[in-house]
């Protein structure tokens, strides 16, 4: 066997700097006792100290939770959402159904694949205008690589107003956050995509992003971060459709299928 | 009001009479599932027909029932069975067991991504060596600018082996039982070129290489292929977690741990310090 092996290497003991528990005695939390030194922590505080190994300031995290409250819709009709109501109308467990809306809204359309590249192409632009780029060429150049930006335009209202950047700005401005550069950022790509051919406008994506970036978060780190982004607003959900009679909740008919399939034929 | 409609190409139904919500037939791309289907075609053909469209040719739905038994069960040692067992060892919903397998097996080293992305390259690559030199050794270049994914960077190339020095066996035997049935381009072209496209890749073929080479020959696109590889991996992983549930948390492996930033017990509290 080669000696040079990872996976000898990760036989043994699990190396671990992120923590561990002794029970009946203490837990470790990145190098921290949890119930000595993070006892009182902020939820949100520890969480993101969870995954970047940093705490951050009250107004920080005043932000941040205002980034996840602002997004939280208890409309069944979204899809993510959709996915706990069905749970729930089908009688499911309440866990089971908040963990697959939750996965379910890593999506592409909106949600984490968007959430993501958003994070990044701020970063990136924002690299390349400090390295003396053009914004206008820069915007233009990831149209073209990749077709659309996340963050810009909406899947139901490409050209609407994003409802929640009012709120959000406000709430930021509060905390003195409202004028970052990654925000500035933000704001001058909407200009550009207003002003060209393309006509959408930015939406919470970006913004919550340019944010998170003025912050200090990665774009990974952000990713993380928003996972329980839509989470509130689920449990409504969940809990009306179970509060409804059994398999009430958005019920088709047979006559609702549009089917545009082969016809009959036989096996 | 207009009442929502469901655009399909794949199911049909017909209500019964006195009942919009009860369906009396149901077909599947044309043909009667209760009526005919169930008594007539196979698992493997019925799984072809509702994701191709079409009734598979007999060494079609052969080579498909071959994939899924080599599928079925990675073993209770790869990361998406041992997270069924780790869930269901605790006593955790069916649904949780199977929903563990799934976000482990989903992965681009070893799981259905990885099998989403070696598909992509049998598209692009086919049967040119050159091509795979290229895309296996793609110029930092060309990913540069790219969308940012949620997935992970490959760490090795996608349906090669990631640690194993040697072309596994399984693997070996899996690769020629599905030779001898399906005649196509993608695994033939596989069989006669492995050390080749080995060397390329500088480690061994993989079953996630075979299962792409053969998902792709029957037609099926990455995701498509992807989606299945996720679907055929989960009897292993429902059969080992019950299995172990059965046996209780005592008899499961627990794993000793090493905390090398360990702050040892404390009395003070000192939450605030940033």
């Amino acid at each position: 066997m080669n000696a040079e092996n990872p996976l000898i290497f990760g036989e043994g003991p699990l190396q671990s700097a992120v923590g561990g528990c002794f029970p009946g005695e203490r837990a470790v939390f990145r190098g921290r006792d949890l119930h000595a030194h993070l006892r009182d922590a902020d939820w949100l505080d520890l969480y993101l100290f969870g995954i970047t190994g940093r705490q951050h300031t009250p107004e920080q995290l005043k932000v941040l939770h205002a980034i996840w409250v602002n997004t939280s819709y208890p409309d069944a009709r979204l899809w993510n959402n959709r996915v706990a109501a069905l749970a729930g109308s089908a009688r499911s467990t309440g866990t089971l159904a908040l963990a697959a809306a939750l996965a379910t809204s890593e999506a592409a359309i909106y949600g984490r694949q968007i959430d993501i590249a958003c994070a990044d192409f701020l970063e990136r632009a924002q690299q390349s205008t400090q390295a003396g780029a053009n914004l206008d060429d820069v915007v233009r150049d990831e149209l073209k690589r990749n077709r659309s930006i996340g963050g810009y335009g909406r899947p139901v209202a490409r050209s609407a107003n994003d409802e929640r950047i009012g709120p959000i700005l406000e709430v930021a401005a509060r905390q003195g956050f409202a004028n970052g550069k990654h925000v500035r950022l933000a704001f001058a790509i909407e200009e550009i995509l207003l002003n060209g051919r393309w006509r959408m406008r930015m939406n919470y994506a970006a913004l919550a992003a340019a944010l998170a970036l003025d912050i200090g978060l990665t774009p990974n780190e952000y990713y993380l971060y928003l996972f329980p982004a839509f989470l509130a607003g689920m449990p409504p959900c969940y809990i009306e459709a179970s509060q409804r009679p059994a398999q009430t909740t958005l019920p088709l008919r047979c006559s609702a299928i549009d089917y545009v399939g082969p016809d009959r034929r036989f096996w | 009001m207009t009442a929502p409609r469901l655009r399909t190409a794949i199911w049909n139904e017909e209500a019964a009479s006195g009942d919009p919500f009860t369906a009396e037939s149901c077909y599947c791309h044309g043909y009667d599932v209760f009526g005919e289907i169930l008594e007539k075609a196979s698992y493997p053909e019925y799984l072809y027909l509702l994701f191709r469209g079409e009734k598979p040719a007999p060494a079609t739905a052969r080579a498909l029932e071959i994939l899924a038994v080599a599928l079925a069960n990675p073993g209770p040692r790869d990361p998406s069975v041992h997270a069924a067992m780790a869930a269901g060892v605790g006593g955790s919903p069916a649904a949780a067991v199977l929903m563990a397998a799934l976000a482990s097996g989903a992965g681009v080293s070893g799981g259905a991504r990885e099998i989403f992305r070696s598909m992509e390259l049998w598209q692009t690559c086919g049967c040119s060596l050159a091509a795979w030199q290229q895309a296996l050794h793609p110029s930092t270049e060309k990913s540069a600018g790219q969308r940012r994914s949620v997935w992970p960077e490959n760490e090795h190339p996608p349906g090669f082996a990631a640690y194993s020095p040697q072309f596994a066996l399984p693997v070996r035997q899996t690769l020629a039982a599905l030779s001898r049935v399906l005649s196509a381009d993608k695994l033939a072209w596989l069989h006669s070129q492995r050390e080749a496209l080995e060397q390329l890749a500088d480690s061994p073929l993989a079953m996630t290489g075979v299962a792409a080479a053969a998902l792709t020959d029957l037609g099926f696109s990455p995701a498509d292929g992807e989606m299945l590889a996720l679907l055929l991996r989960l009897p292993g992983a429902a059969a080992h977690a019950l299995e172990q549930g059965r046996n209780g948390i005592r008899h499961f492996p627990f794993f000793t741990i090493d905390i090398p930033n360990d702050p040892g017990p404390q009395t003070g509290d000192s939450y605030g310090e940033r």
